[in-house]
């Protein structure tokens, strides 16, 4: 067992073995979703509080489900505001957290940063559910699960991320989680959404669609903030989708086997063609059933029921 | 005021008067009396400070700090902050006008004064705002601040973000000739960003500002120092591009100066791994590439001087998410030895750093000291080069903790502070409160 960290906050930092030992969990936990009777008592006794500053009903409903399915007390918290306001300090916040008295915290929040800062603080265990434009591990392990689970591998593959690769975690991670494991990762979109400093991260940019497609195995388009148009990273939904959405015309530029998927939710019509999100490549609604599996995992090796009692308590990384 | 003061045995230093060499230093009256061997020699002499093996500086000046009073008083106030300068060795520093209210009235300007001379240490001088409440909108009434006290202008903090009232207040600040301190940040550029974008900020996922949005406004100042003749001085030059900006404005016979600070040229955005809140600054903390471009820029003295842009904050501004955190650290009381850091790592000489910290900001605000020749201010810092210590937040004289250098083991101690001829800290201690 490779699993010793009081945390998860982040792909960044945690080594492959215990990226497989996630993996190889989550297999066991698909299982037990399969069952007629899909909850095991592993997790009785223990409480989770998934505290949410940010919404997200399908990342919330996720974990709430592997909670119930391990049989964890699961307690919901969402906080209005994008952050604290002046006055309650982030301090305040963990001392609160604290007197509940939980066993692992499950928090989305939307700036960079706060899960590990909470992390420091508190001994409870922290899984970093989403922060700004940091980190989404449980959602870059589902994706690997996912894959894993199709293609039977990691090692070897080329993966292409396209889209707004500058403010998404899941691009973080899911770059961090598949360079862990030995692949190739392309990422791709229009310039304004590639970061600088994403090589050093282990990627190949390579910037448009219909280069990227014939060199991957598997493409995962990333969802993109409309409401950011303001923002101006481009000029118009139907400017993204004519020239850097996924059309069933420009998927057939990849090759026969190509995977396609999508963190969700998906803007229909915007970076997947509803036939490319529905069709047979898509690994869209594996992904969705992975992630309970894979949050079980987590919950489950966090918990350190797994652990004998004397097992040495390792600090989280990332 | 200042009875006699014979500073015995010291390496005096004095790059205005181009002075380095082992002497003795008389102070009577408040002023630089004799300087050489037997300087004391016959005068009935008050007090002897032995400075065998210690440097005798002017006076540190600071031109750019914050010391909250009025309206932040929990963070520091003109005395705790004077408290501060002269444990750092700074004799006189000029205060940000960002308080609560606004610096841009004569009120407030006296009200400072004030409290400087109860405080009775260092040497206040003020900073007004360039435009009203900081508002970037109409100029304040720089005829009455001036004569209020007003040593400068700057709406540090709040950019200036229209061309044409900054052109207007430049045209109006020649008739005073004062210099108007701008922090160059375009703030459309900037966006709601907390970190230099780059690689760093990436990898944190931290909303990233350019390079360009500082850039782009000191490129703005010097084109309006072109255009209006008027004394142009950037506060806090953090990039490459900003220091070759200034560098070419210099070059071209402008009245543009610049300062960096501390932290700029000492940290880098790797600092901000493990999103500690104490190294969130604005600008913010660049790459070695840039930190390198400052560092040349004092070398060469494109960069005229070290200012600390000192900016106390409380825990409950700080204990807060990344995002969320106020800017700012302080840094009256490790400025010079992180400079001197500079020095021994040979990147810059000893005496472009005690310039620097002296002469230069003296006259880019224009105020007396500076300068050790007999007859200016009898402001002096005595330290011990080899002195090393350790950074304890908790034993700094500021009333805030928000520094990034806490258990950092620094070289070169302030040993004593005189201003005006009167020993104001000498050995950890500050002696003199009231005037
Ligand atoms: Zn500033
Ligand atoms: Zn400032």
């Amino acid at each position: 067992m490779a699993w010793a960290r009081k945390d998860l906050l982040g792909i960044a930092g945690l080594d492959p073995a215990e990226i497989v030992e996630v993996l190889d969990t989550a297999a066991t936990m698909k299982d037990i979703s399969s069952r007629e009777i899909k909850k095991v008592p592993v997790l009785r006794g223990k409480t989770v509080v998934n505290l949410f500053f940010e919404a997200s009903t399908r990342t919330r409903v996720s974990f709430e489900i592997a909670e119930k399915r391990l049989s964890a007390d699961a307690v919901n918290v969402s906080a209005s505001g994008s952050s604290v306001s002046k006055g309650e300090t982030l301090l305040d916040t963990a001392r609160n957290l604290q007197a509940m008295n939980p066993d692992i915290i499950v928090l989305r929040h939307s700036c960079p940063g706060t899960p590990a800062m909470l992390a420091a603080r508190l001994p409870a265990a922290v899984v970093n559910a989403g922060d700004g434009a940091h980190e989404h591990p449980t959602q870059a392990l589902l994706d690997l699960f996912t894959i894993r689970e199709r293609l039977g591998r990691i090692a070897g593959l080329t993966v292409g991320i396209f889209g707004d690769i500058a403010h998404s975690r899941v691009a973080r991670s899911d770059v961090l989680a598949l360079r862990a494991l030995g692949a190739r990762v392309l990422v791709g979109g229009p310039p304004g959404m590639i970061p600088p400093g994403i090589v050093e991260l282990g990627a190949e940019v390579a910037p448009r669609l219909e280069a990227m497609l014939p060199a991957v195995d598997v493409l995962i388009m990333l969802r993109i903030q409309l409401e950011r148009q303001g923002g101006a990273l481009f000029p118009s939904a139907r400017e993204y989708a004519t020239h850097f959405g996924l059309s069933a015309d420009r998927l057939r530029l990849g090759r026969p086997g190509l995977l396609v998927m999508h963190p969700g939710p998906v803007n229909r019509g915007v970076e997947v063609a509803p036939e490319v999100a529905d069709g047979p490549q898509s690994l869209i609604l594996d992904q969705v059933t992975s992630g309970v599996a894979v949050r079980m995992a987590v919950l489950y090796l966090l918990s350190g029921v797994h652990r004998a009692p004397a097992a040495e308590e390792g600090r989280g990384g990332a | 005021m200042g009875a006699r003061i014979l500073i015995r045995g010291g390496r005096v230093i004095d790059p205005a008067s181009g002075i380095d060499r082992v002497a003795d230093l008389l102070l009577e009256g408040g002023q630089v009396g004799a300087l050489g061997e037997a300087a004391g020699e016959g005068a009935a002499v008050a007090q002897v400070i032995e400075a065998r093996g210690l440097w005798v500086l002017p006076g540190l000046i600071d031109l750019h700090c914050h010391l909250r009073e009025p309206g932040h008083e929990y963070k520091e106030t003109v005395l705790t902050g004077t408290r501060a300068a002269v444990a750092g060795g700074f004799t006189a520093v000029a205060c940000m006008p960002n308080t609560v209210p606004p610096n841009d009235s004569a009120p407030v300007t006296r009200a400072i004064l004030r409290k400087a001379a109860e405080a009775g240490l260092a040497r206040v001088y003020p900073i007004g705002c360039i435009t009203a409440g900081q508002r970037g909108e109409r100029m304040a009434e720089y005829a009455d601040l001036v004569a209020a006290g007003c040593r400068a202008f700057s709406d540090d903090g709040r950019p200036v973000m229209d061309a044409g009232v900054m052109r207007r207040a430049l045209e109006y600040s020649r008739h005073f000739d004062v210099a108007l301190i701008s922090h160059c940040e375009d703030l459309r550029l900037a966006g709601d960003g907390v970190a230099h974008e780059g690689a760093v900020a990436t990898r944190l996922g931290l909303k990233p500002i350019p390079a360009a949005a500082e850039e782009a406004m000191v490129a703005r100042e010097v084109v309006l120092a072109r255009q209006t003749g008027a004394r142009v001085h950037i506060a806090h030059v953090s990039t490459a591009g900003s220091v070759a900006l200034v560098a070419a404005a210099k070059a071209e016979g402008l009245a543009v100066t610049a300062e960096a600070t501390p932290h700029h040229f000492t940290l880098t955005d790797d600092a901000l791994e493990g999103y500690d809140t104490a190294v969130k600054v604005n600008p913010p903390l660049r790459p070695a590439a840039d930190r390198a471009a400052v560092r040349r820029g004092i070398a060469e003295g494109v960069i005229d001087a070290i200012a600390t842009d000192h900016a106390p904050h409380g825990t409950v501004d700080k204990e807060l998410e990344f995002d969320a955190a106020a800017n700012g650290m302080i840094g009256l009381e490790t400025a010079l030895p992180l400079a001197l850091r500079l020095v021994a790592d040979g990147e810059v000489s000893l005496s472009r750093v005690v310039e620097a910290l002296t002469w230069r900001p003296a006259r880019i605000l224009g105020v007396p000291g500076g300068r050790l020749a007999p007859g200016d201010l009898a402001d002096v810092t005595l330290v011990d080069p080899e002195e090393e210590w350790t950074v304890e937040p908790e034993r700094l004289f500021s009333r805030s903790r928000n520094t990034p250098f806490a258990g950092w083991r620094l070289r070169g101690r302030v040993r004593a502070t005189i201003v005006g001829g009167r020993v104001v800290f000498r050995d950890g201690a500050v002696v003199a409160v009231g005037p």
